[in-house]
């Protein structure tokens, strides 16, 4: 038989998309009954990282780094799934004949790639991740795969993401320039509000900061974990105190922005950090003042030499600008597919 | 390049006009000569750069960006001189000869490249800058900054910087050119205030205080003349030694919208007065309404349909020169009998006389103000007989005494959020009338008001915003407004139009909250009919 010299070969490769697939919960393997980030319950859930839209609570089983566990608990409470198992970074757990192992991700703390393998067959789940220096996390690791998984929120060549020292000086020549004023910093609770910290202290400034409570107990969680944010205090102060605001920096939710908690603060000066503010029309319909470009996703360049130095078969992009990213991939050469999933926020930077 | 791209990036998104000042007259503190100058000239429009064509740039970009690719960014963009800012992959090919790349240097650049060169010349510089400063070069290149900033808050920000009076930058303005040296030397101290070789320059103007109540009490009718206020823009003509030029009343020149104004000068000198559009007095013809005039202002060039449809003329208000003589020291009564020999000598379909308003008590005057004889009127003008003409805003000489303005109570309908210390307020109302004119009773929007009210009010409105959203549009809410539930307002204004670019068919000028109308059901307020019935009937 003329195919059967080739045949064996072949399949000892099990097709990727045997391997892992998006259903409407979330990527799905079957062969090891689990899913990837779901986004409704499931029986057993593979979380990357733990921003809310990736990390839910009501799983009966999790695995995920220790960080992100802690990080889950933190948010949800101790009965946030049924049981929880940390997995230790490179080390392979096998499960069902499935072998998965979490790689870091330099997204936030406690973030990671998910490595999913099964009869010579390698799919690198990426989740969301960042090649740039970050104080606060473990950098990102390229593991080679036949399938890599890539998000693309910032998958458009407008962006370019600048230097983060320059993105810190804007807001330190302000409070110079303007120090009569609250500089109102929205930030992510999770990763961005800690990376905005360190990456202030980095660069000299060691005044008091305050923050909103939705922060606290994330930024406690950091300085346990010896990242350093220096003085923090709540910014929960009575009226009376008003004027002490003036000329500091405060942090907190960009939603806390809109909300008359941000009225207890002397002519506040509205500044976010966040990829997106590279563009200036959306950094005016959101009434900020002073953009920060400070992101915790790749940029347009950044996605493209991950994917040139992973060097996988396919690529399979999810969430974000899908169709820019697709269409370079198909420009290289490289097959690439959107993967449609649904439930995860293009916004969350 | 980079601390005026900076300043630019700061300026689009810095609402606060006192910190807008603040940013600019820290840019010129701090950046060197010539650079600011270049900086000064394109912030207040001075700047004379041979623009290149968007295509151009849209070619220089698809050299290195797949179209597809870069469509789905312009999509995502929506502004091509952002896009290409954003999208420009600086060349890894040969390194490229560094070249000097302040903001001087690229003017100079600009301005000496042939038309073969420019392609070169933009594509050399989009590489070599970096994102920031290459928004702020495609902007410089593209023409038409639109960071909203005006001429007049950049001298602002100038008085602010050497610590002068507004009115001496304004009078120096229009004799100084790029890189205005002599102009940063005298205003950081170093050297005498410039001395200027053109005469034809702005003179500021003589502005008039509100009249109040309280004092009446200590005015005598016998010392002033009364004027009418004519609804038109204040202006001033130059024409001396071969240079004519009109200026608005903030110093901008405005010469190139008025060519037929201009040339009808036929006197030497400057004066004071109201661009109209319409017929003049002496002609016998109807002045035409502010929104007529309206189609002449903000253009670069006119057309002659445009002046044969909208004819401009001036009302002489003032006399500053008589030729080359300064007069501005005379009394108002000499002035005006200057001025008017000057203008009876001059083409009668260009100019006529500001008439004076007899009067012998307030009362009586006070009376005329409520019904002008003329709808483009819109109050009166005190002047002391004795005044000398001087410039900037003195309370005493000159009074304005407005007449009422309208108003009309109207429906809040939808609410934004503010800017700065407003921005966790809502405070930016659209508010409507009702009408049939469509159909079943339905409101109209007819204009929108973020002034007026006091902080406690905002406080109420922003509650009642809060409580009674219906929907979200981006950073738009639209508010409950039924016949039964919903929150009236008074809006006053200052006057009303036909609008084709409204659906109400209606503009409000000035409209502002005068009162919240708790008091009242929204089906109690105005209907679209009596705004329509505002509008000031053609004469």
């Amino acid at each position: 038989m003329l195919a059967g010299a080739i045949l064996p070969a072949i399949l000892l490769l099990m097709k990727p998309e045997a391997l892992l697939y998006s259903t409407p919960r979330g990527l799905y393997c079957e062969r090891g009954d689990f899913y990837i980030d779901p986004v409704q319950p499931v029986e057993r859930a593979l979380i990357t990282h733990g921003h809310a839209d990736h990390a839910r609570s009501g799983h009966a089983k999790v695995l995920a780094t220790r960080e992100t566990l802690d990080i889950m608990r933190i948010r949800y409470g101790e009965d946030f799934c049924g049981t929880a198992e940390s997995s230790e970074l490179g080390k392979v757990l096998s499960i069902d004949g499935v072998d998965v192992s979490f790689h870091p991700a330099g997204h936030v703390l406690g973030s990671a790639q998910i490595l999913v393998q099964a009869e010579g067959t390698r799919i690198v789940v990426s989740g969301d991740y960042k090649r740039r220096r970050d104080p606060t996390c473990a950098g990102f690791e390229p593991v080679p795969c036949d399938v890599f998984i890539t998000e693309a929120t910032f998958g458009l060549p407008v962006f370019h993401h600048p230097d983060d020292r320059g993105e810190i000086a804007k807001l330190l020549t302000s409070l110079k320039q303007f120090p009569e004023r609250t500089h109102l910093v929205g930030a992510y609770a999770l990763g961005k509000a800690q990376r905005v910290i360190a990456l202030l202290r980095e660069s000299g400034y060691h005044e008091p900061i305050f923050i909103h409570g939705a922060l606290a107990k994330l930024c406690g969680y950091y300085q346990q974990h010896g990242i350093s944010l220096g003085e923090l205090r709540p910014a929960t102060v009575d009226s009376s105190e008003r004027q002490s605001f003036a000329g500091k920096i405060v942090i907190g939710p960009p939603s806390a922005f809109a909300d008359r908690w941000a009225r207890r603060f002397p002519d506040p000066i509205a500044i976010f950090a966040s990829g997106w503010m590279l563009v200036r029309q959306r950094a005016k319909q959101r009434g900020v003042e002073l953009p920060m470009i400070i992101s915790d996703h790749c940029d347009w360049p950044e996605l493209l030499a991950t994917i040139k130095e992973v060097a996988p078969s396919q690529v399979w992009v999810t969430h974000g600008r899908e169709e820019a990213l697709v269409r370079w991939c198909e420009l290289q050469g490289i097959p690439a597919r959107p993967l449609h999933l649904v439930g995860y926020e293009d916004e969350g930077d | 390049m980079h601390d005026f791209a900076e300043l630019l990036d700061r300026l689009v998104l810095t609402p606060q006009r006192n910190a807008k000042i603040k940013l600019m007259a820290d840019y010129f503190r701090t950046a060197p000569d010539p650079d600011r100058g270049y900086a000064l000239a394109s912030l207040s429009g001075t700047l004379t750069l041979s623009t290149v064509k968007p295509q151009l740039l849209k070619q220089l970009v698809l050299e290195r960006l797949d179209e597809v690719l870069f469509q789905y960014s312009y999509d995502y963009v929506g502004d091509l001189a952002e896009t290409i800012s954003l999208v420009w992959e600086p060349s890894k090919d040969a390194v490229q000869e560094k070249i000097d790349l302040s903001l001087s240097a690229i003017v100079t650049q600009l301005q000496s490249a042939s038309r073969a060169d420019v392609h070169g010349v933009v594509r050399t510089l989009l590489d070599q800058l970096d994102g920031s400063s290459r928004f702020a070069f495609l902007k410089l290149i593209t023409g038409g900054m639109r960071i909203g900033v005006s001429a007049r808050l950049v001298k602002q920000a100038l008085a602010e910087m050497g610590n002068v009076d507004i009115v001496e930058i304004e009078s120096l303005w229009h004799g100084l050119e790029p890189p205005y040296l002599d102009l940063f030397q005298w205003l950081e101290g170093k050297s005498e205030k410039p001395r200027l070789s053109m005469p034809a320059v702005f003179h500021s103007v003589m502005l008039a205080t509100p009249l109040s109540e309280s004092d009446f009490a200590s005015l005598d009718p016998k010392d002033f003349a009364a004027e009418w206020k004519w609804d038109g823009i204040r202006v001033q003509l130059a024409n001396l030694a071969g240079t004519r030029r009109l200026y608005s009343r903030s110093g901008d020149d405005i010469s190139g919208a008025f060519p037929d104004v201009l040339e009808a000068a036929n006197f030497e000198g400057i004066i004071d007065g109201e661009l109209l559009v319409g017929g003049t007095a002496r002609t016998n013809r109807a002045t035409r309404s502010f929104s007529d005039l309206q189609q002449r202002l903000n253009r670069k060039m006119v057309t002659r349909k445009m002046i044969e449809d909208y004819p401009a003329f001036i009302r002489g208000y003032d006399l500053l020169f008589a030729g080359e003589e300064d007069i501005r020291g005379r009394n108002f009564v000499e002035r005006r009998e200057r001025l008017a020999e000057l203008i009876n000598a001059a083409p009668p379909d260009r100019f006529d006389l500001s008439p004076l308003v007899a009067f012998s008590s307030w009362d009586e005057l006070d009376s005329l103000r409520r019904a002008p004889p003329n709808p483009v009127i819109e109050g009166i003008m005190l002047k002391r007989l004795d005044s000398p003409y001087t410039a900037g805003r003195m309370k005493g000489p000159w009074f304005k005494w407005k007449r009422d303005p309208y108003n009309i109570d109207a429906v809040l309908m939808y609410a934004q959020r503010g800017h700065g210390k407003r921005s966790s307020f809502y405070s930016d109302f659209t508010f409507g009338v009702w009408t049939d004119k469509d159909g079943p009773e339905t409101l109209v929007p007819v204009g929108k008001a973020y002034f007026g009210f006091t902080d406690a009010e905002l406080e109420i409105l922003d509650r009642y915003v809060r409580e009674n959203t219906i929907e979200r549009f981006g950073p738009v809410r639209s508010i409950r407004a039924e016949p039964d539930h919903g929150f009236v307002v008074e809006v006053a204004f200052e006057g009303i139009n036909v609008s084709s670019r409204h659906k109400s068919g209606v503009a409000m000028r000035f409209p502002r909250i005068a009162r919240l109308r708790e008091d009242k059901l929204p089906r109690d307020a105005d209907r679209l009919e009596t705004l329509v019935a505002m509008i000031a009937p053609l004469v």
